[in-house]
């Protein structure tokens, strides 16, 4: 079997372990034991089972979206060099394919959020669209960085070609750019600083604001994919940090994995540490994530001795 | 100063018949004067109709002198509203309307406030504020929460993200307490009192005690006194540990958050040893306690401070040296000193703003005469001061509590309650208690045989929820849960 087809399934079925990760860590440091590592499967298993409601002022859109959202999240994810080995589909540019279709999964949540007709439903979803424009701006810088590096432009060329000898040499951009992407990570899948996972309280949602009308299988479906986006934004945040020749096979995969969680276990660590910021703060840490990306470009294409 | 006030001390008993009646214009000058420039503030303000005719009766409180200051004029349908000229009187006005149909004339803004009369819509079926425009939109809270909360409404008149007005409407929690005490005190006069507002049970029940005790002469011993002034300390730690602790999470501030929970409970437990209950039910009774303390029992309770108030201190300040939950605190629903004064704030939200309002200071009443408490007050008006005035009187709450629990004997002489009392007849009483929240002020009116014939509550939460609208003003719609928590008002103590 390949490797790629490892990482993949592997991927797919250890996912919903990263929100029990970090709930465990964060129950840690709150001083009680907290919830199983794989309370997100319970929940799932639960979920799977029951009805569903909807809103009555919704078209429809609703109970498409979470799927739609769902399907882009996995087609995005077989662009993505998951570990020290090459994706299933890719071509040259497929970057830009990949960055669309989560752009796509995101505008369909928003429309589905809208769809259900509620006021706090519509404003998590303009602070989603609001901060997703700015998130991107570092998705695109990094991508930009890495394009320069490495002078490829498929994900897997980009996030595999980054080895011990580039390191050597860029070490100091590549530790900038990926701070920027590990930033990318915290806003995108609304973790602390960011936004509250845990929170009860629909003013100060963003993402959870979004989905408060779902219920079974589509809520299944979203706190699925909403795993799932943690999990492939920890991947850009790993496969730019790892070096690509530094291990291959079983231990390319084992690194890999064990990469994740560790990712996992920080985020735990940042959501005990501190509060969250104020909404109005959150674009000047996009924007500082950003200025992480560009500066490392920026230094790449003047002082790279290319 | 135009008229004669009757003038009380707190708690304070007069006749009926030396209560002035004077006429409207006077009425309103001299009440008027006395909050817009002697600076006192409006404990209580209602009706009763007293031998066929309907009195007004206006209790301020003065801080300076120490004293509470009533005065009365007669009035038919409608009277020219007293809030255009002193805006603490808005909520009151509304609340007179309401309760018996006497129309405040030039009043701005006159809706129900509880939705309990026969006429009344269901609660929060009424006008609101709109904002028209573009980019302008409206969010509705509430009666119904996420989270386990008592049930208000909040509808938000916002501009994106920014809230241009707050409008709160409450009245859902309404049980009628105020219509069961007529005719009191019975056997059930005490239980209901005590389950006016949960958090601040024995707050209530300490304020209708010494308010009936004063009607019919009772004196209960020092050793009571120092026994429910326990109570009241041990109260107020446990709320604002709470409180603390949920305000770290409202800015998901894991540690604090979870340590306060659970040092909260610790605190209720002591309680709980005192009388039984967590929140101090059965403790406090008329003419003294339900419980004696006794040394042996306070030694104990001294021991499970020591081991708890570390750990606390630890949680706390933790919070308050995060730089990242400073910059959610700080400069956030700031209500001015000129604000809070004007709209009539008490208690430690008033404090916050720079106030000084605190009752156990300025009419020290049972424990607080003879162990006086130093009164906080902080400047800001935000949710920092708001937070940081909850640390630096639960650190003045242990230090009394330390004080009064070594300071009881082996078994405190003549503490028990008795069950035989006689008011007065034809009087009035008042009696004013700095719950955790802030002023609480009950006042009672008996009749020829010495029942009550009138029994008015104000609760904290009755001055401040309009201090939590004007927090929220042009301040950002995510931030409304801090401020709310910051303030922590109780629905059940203003629906009655």
């Amino acid at each position: 079997m390949d490797w790629w087809l490892i990482s993949l399934l592997s991927t797919l079925v250890l996912c919903p372990l990263l929100p029990g990760l970090i709930n465990r860590v964060k129950a840690f440091y709150a001083g009680r034991r907290g919830p199983s590592l794989f309370q997100l499967y319970y929940d799932l298993f639960k979920l799977l089972k029951k009805g569903r409601v909807y809103s009555l002022a919704s078209c429809g859109m609703a109970g498409l979206a979470p799927w739609f959202s769902l399907g882009c999240m996995v087609v995005a994810l077989l662009f993505l060099p998951l570990g020290m080995c090459d994706s299933p589909l890719h071509f040259s540019g497929d970057v830009i394919l990949f960055l669309y279709l989560l752009g796509v999964g995101r505008l369909l949540m928003a429309l589905g959020a809208l769809d259900a007709g509620s006021s706090f439903e519509g404003m998590g979803s303009s602070r989603v669209v609001h901060f997703a424009a700015l998130s991107e701006l570092i998705l695109l810088g990094a991508i930009m960085f890495l394009i320069c590096l490495t002078s490829r432009m498929d994900l897997s060329g980009l996030l595999n070609s980054v080895d011990i000898s580039s390191w050597s040499r860029y070490g100091v951009l590549l530790l900038m750019t990926s701070l920027g992407l590990y930033i990318l990570m915290l806003s995108e899948c609304c973790r602390d600083p960011f936004g509250d996972p845990d929170t009860n309280l629909e003013l100060t949602m963003i993402r959870e604001a979004m989905v408060l009308d779902y219920s079974g299988p589509d809520l299944a479906a979203v706190a699925y994919a909403a795993s799932l986006k943690l999990w492939i934004f920890a991947t850009l945040f790993v496969m730019t940090l790892l070096p690509a020749d530094l291990l291959d096979g079983y231990k390319g995969w084992l690194a890999y994995i064990l990469s994740i969680f560790a990712t996992a276990l920080s985020i735990g660590v940042i959501e005990s540490a501190m509060a969250r910021f104020r909404l109005r703060k959150i674009p000047q840490m996009l924007l500082a994530g950003f200025g992480l990306t560009l500066i490392s470009l920026v230094f790449l294409l003047f002082f790279g001795g290319r | 100063m135009e008229a004669n006030f009757l003038t009380l001390s707190n708690p304070g008993v007069a006749a009926l018949g030396n209560l002035p009646v004077v006429p409207l214009d006077e009425f309103r000058r001299s009440v008027i004067s006395g909050v817009n420039e002697d600076g006192w503030g409006v404990s209580s303000f209602f009706s009763v109709e007293l031998d066929g005719r309907n009195l007004l009766i206006c209790v301020l409180r003065d801080d300076s002198s120490s004293k509470l200051h009533l005065l009365s004029c007669e009035v038919g349908k409608s009277y020219k509203s007293l809030t255009s000229e002193c805006a603490a009187f808005h909520w009151f006005e509304r609340e007179l309307r309401e309760s018996t149909g006497i129309e405040p004339v030039g009043h701005p803004w006159l809706k129900p406030i509880r939705f309990n009369t026969d006429e009344s819509p269901d609660p929060g079926v009424t006008d609101y504020f709109t904002l028209g425009g573009e980019g302008a939109h409206e969010v509705s809270l509430g009666p119904v929460y996420s989270g386990v909360n008592e049930s208000g409404h909040f509808r938000f008149q916002c501009v994106g993200e920014d809230v241009h007005l707050l409008e709160i409407s409450l009245g859902y929690q309404h049980r009628g307490i105020e219509s069961m005490l007529v005719g009191g005190p019975t056997k059930r006069t005490l239980p209901i009192i005590e389950t006016i507002a949960g958090d601040s049970s024995t707050s209530h029940t300490g304020a209708y005690c010494q308010l009936v005790e004063a009607m019919s002469g009772l004196q209960p011993s020092k050793y009571a006194q120092m026994i429910r002034g326990i109570a009241w300390e041990f109260e107020r730690i446990a709320n604002h540990t709470g409180d603390l602790g949920a305000l770290a999470g409202c800015v998901a501030f894991l540690p604090t958050q979870s340590y306060c929970g659970r040092i909260r409970g610790d605190f209720l437990n002591m309680t709980a040893s005192l009388c039984g209950n967590r929140f101090g039910r059965g403790l406090i009774v008329l003419g003294g306690v339900g419980y004696d303390v006794g040394k042996a029992r306070a030694q104990e309770l001294i021991a499970r401070l020591d081991k708890v108030v570390p750990d606390l201190e630890n949680a706390l300040d933790l919070m308050f040296a995060e730089q990242s939950v400073l910059d959610r605190f700080e400069n956030l629903g700031t209500v001015p000193k000129e604000t809070a004064r004007e709209v009539g704030l008490v208690g430690m939200a008033a404090r916050a703003s720079g106030l000084s309002c605190d009752v156990r200071t300025h009419l020290p009443y049972g424990v607080y005469g003879e162990h006086p408490v130093e009164e906080v007050v902080l400047n800001g008006g935000d949710v920092l001061a708001r937070a940081r005035i909850r640390y630096d009187e639960i650190r003045q709450s242990l230090s009394s509590l330390y004080r009064l629990l070594s300071s009881l004997p082996e078994v405190s002489p003549c503490v028990s309650g008795t069950r035989d009392i006689s008011l007065a007849s034809d009087s009035i009483g008042v009696s004013l208690v700095e719950s955790w929240r802030g002023e609480m002020c009950h006042v009672a009116l008996t009749d020829g045989e010495g029942r009550f014939m009138k029994y008015k509550v104000v609760d904290p939460s009755f001055h401040n929820w309009f201090g939590l609208a004007m927090s929220m003003r042009d301040e950002q719609i995510s931030h409304f849960p801090i401020c709310n928590k910051s303030f922590n008002l109780s629905c059940c103590g203003h629906d009655l």
